[in-house]
């Protein structure tokens, strides 16, 4: 099913949360609603869900107008960030909540089949008479995954998936949902302030900024052609030098960086940690090692630019370098924004 | 090390002359102040043997006091219930203006003498009360009648079930309910198959501290009631006739079944509370969302 949301407006009593947001969610796409803590991506979720009324614009399901229809009716999947699981309901009962309550009358042996179906498909088989109390937060996430989905929805909605997970859970869960996914062909929307989650699991990522939408497309998108210095930043580590551009070009030290469509005058030069290299001698900036951090994949130097900032860069495990060493960061790549 | 065990200083607030000093006065205090003027009450009410104790019992006034007695309650406490669940769940699942001040005046009664209720019913329903002429017009009778009693003891008891219920069903929040509306359950169906279950043991406490204050209110229905032996006594109205009758056996056989019941109160409090409502209910580690119920007291309450 489709999810139109065409100019959507929500206020809160004292701050506005979702400012004439419109988006496009084709049928069967994982989208990602991406932004930090009060850019409304859960408001927006919510509308979507029908738990929350828009002020004003529309949300439509396919070409069905969905704005009024009551969530009850709404036939949405919602995950709750802390699952919402009933805690005096068994698995079992918890997933056959929604068909027994359904209109459409199912008989019990018919429910008791797909609740057993259900924990199949979410590897849960055996644990139907367990109560949430008694089983571990990434099982609980997969029950509350269970519920939304035995109710047959034409949307699944979850509200931070993977919030309260320990980290490696997470990334088992993460890949786990993606296959469910490409499994049901449901169109799936999820809310989440971590940007490794969004770009790891969804087709689309929509990255939201106090109540706007401020950039969306594909991860590859986002990554390569980040719209703004927040985009950037916000998706992961940047370094930020001043730089001056002149006739489509940035200067910082002796290098240069393409700077097409940036005005002549001061600009500012975004640098991912990996797009910086060490080299005791050669050309680039002029700078001090200040220390340097070890991880599995490489590691990171935190140096002191000669004209005075600092920068951070990721290099290759066997570059040898030691706190206090002197050299040169040579820039490979880096992305200039005007001032 | 062993050696400098015994030279350990103890931990704090665990000097043993002070720990003994403090765990007597507790039990000398409450000895005097709680338990003694219990036993004096069983000792009183049979000091002239069972023939006497079944006598005051059995006595006519003492029976419809009684009977008053549950009556009222009979009325008060299911209406004092509905009243609290509906303002616990207005307070806690919904924002409206005024949530705060409604709180706050929920309380009222909890902090007002009850003697100034009785007395505000007085003005307000009494002869030369607002609507006395207009009740009397009517032949509507409330005061020194059982609504006047009922009234009194409700307005005593409203706070009981909406104060064990807002603290819980705040910490529970709205999730649950949100779940079960967006898996397709009508509102009926989501209050009885999803927030009653989670406050049961909270809720039945309230009733039951309800209950015990309804059957023991004096103040506020003193004043409303007329006092009217064989009319509008209630229990505890008719005690204080009975003793001022010098009739003081009758008196502590009486004052006895209050006691019972105060008693009856404590047990089923203690019992709900191991149910992990309650007061317990407030603890924080109880009050998450998802409380720490046991399962097998889950699958036994489920079979029935």
């Amino acid at each position: 099913m489709k999810i139109s949301l065409d100019t959507v407006v929500k206020t809160f009593d004292t701050f506005r949360a979702v400012h004439g947001v419109s988006l496009e969610i084709e049928s069967g796409e994982l989208v990602a609603l991406l932004g930090p803590s009060g850019s409304g991506k859960t408001t927006i979720l919510r509308m979507v869900a029908g738990l929350e009324y828009a002020d004003s614009g529309k949300i439509y399901f396919g070409a069905e107008d969905a704005t009024d229809i009551p969530v009850r009716d709404r036939g949405v999947g919602f995950v709750f960030q802390h699952y919402a699981l009933f805690p005096h309901m068994t698995v079992a009962e918890n997933i056959a909540f929604g068909m027994k309550v359904s209109k459409v009358k199912r008989g019990k042996q018919e429910i008791a089949a797909r609740v057993a179906d259900l924990l199949r498909l979410v590897k849960l088989d055996g644990l139907g008479e367990r109560f949430p109390s008694q089983i571990s937060g990434g099982q609980r996430q997969r029950v509350a995954l269970a519920r939304a989905l035995a109710v047959d929805p034409k949307v699944l909605l979850l509200d931070e998936p993977f919030g309260a997970l320990d980290a490696n859970v997470r990334r088992d869960l993460r890949r786990w949902l993606r296959e469910i996914h490409d499994e049901l062909g449901i169109t799936t929307l999820f809310v989440t302030h971590d940007q490794e989650e969004a770009l790891d699991l969804a087709d689309r990522v929509v990255i939201l900024k106090d109540g706007k939408i401020v950039q969306q497309g594909t991860p590859e998108e986002v990554c390569r052609e980040p719209n703004s210095p927040f985009v950037m930043s916000f998706l992961g580590d940047t370094n930020r030098l001043p730089a001056t551009v002149a006739n489509g070009e940035a200067r910082i030290g002796d290098a240069t960086l393409p700077a097409p469509g940036v005005a002549d005058g001061r600009a500012e030069v975004f640098l991912r940690p990996g797009d910086l290299d060490w080299a005791v001698e050669g050309s680039g900036v002029a700078a001090k090692i200040l220390r340097v951090i070890d991880h599995p994949g490489g590691r990171r130097l935190l140096v002191a630019p000669k004209d005075g900032g600092a920068l951070e860069l990721d290099v290759a495990p066997e570059i040898r370098a030691r706190a206090g060493d002197e050299g040169y960061v040579a820039v490979r790549r880096g992305r200039v924004f005007a001032a | 090390m062993s050696a400098s065990t015994d030279r350990k200083p103890p931990r704090i607030g665990e000097q043993p002359a002070f720990r003994r000093a403090l765990i007597a006065t507790v039990l000398v205090v409450t000895a005097f102040f709680i338990v003694a003027p219990l036993i004096v009450i069983g000792m009183e009410a049979f000091s002239q043997g069972w023939a006497v104790y079944a006598a005051a019992i059995s006595d006519a006034d003492t029976r419809h006091a009684i009977m008053l007695t549950v009556v009222t309650a009979l009325i008060a406490v299911p209406v004092n219930t509905a009243f609290g669940v509906a303002a616990a769940w207005a307070i806690t699942k919904f924002d409206f203006w005024g949530r705060r001040l409604l709180l706050v005046v929920i309380e009222i009664p909890f902090s007002i003498s009850p003697i100034v209720a009785g007395v505000a019913y007085l003005f307000v329903y009494g002869l030369q009360g607002l609507f006395g002429p207009l009740l009397q017009a009517h032949d509507i009778k409330i005061l020194f009648a059982l609504p006047g009693i009922v009234l009194a003891s409700m307005f005593v008891t409203a706070p009981f079930v909406a104060r064990e219920l807002i603290p819980l069903m705040q910490a529970q929040g709205r999730d649950l309910e949100e779940a079960a509306t967006s898996l397709g359950a009508s509102g009926w169906r989501t209050f009885f198959s999803v927030t009653l279950p989670n406050i049961r043991w909270a809720l039945l406490y309230g009733v039951v501290l309800c209950n015990a204050r309804v059957m023991g209110e004096f103040g506020a229905v003193s004043v409303v009631s007329g006092n009217i032996r064989g009319q509008t006594n209630t229990m505890p109205l008719h005690i204080e006739l009975l003793y001022h009758d010098y009739q003081t056996a009758g008196a502590f056989a009486v004052a006895s079944i209050l006691a019972v019941l105060a008693v009856v109160t404590l047990v089923a409090k203690v019992l709900l509370e191991r149910q992990g409502a309650g007061r317990g209910g407030r603890h924080p580690a109880l009050a998450t969302p998802q409380p720490a119920m046991t399962a097998p007291k889950l699958a036994t309450e489920k079979s029935t």
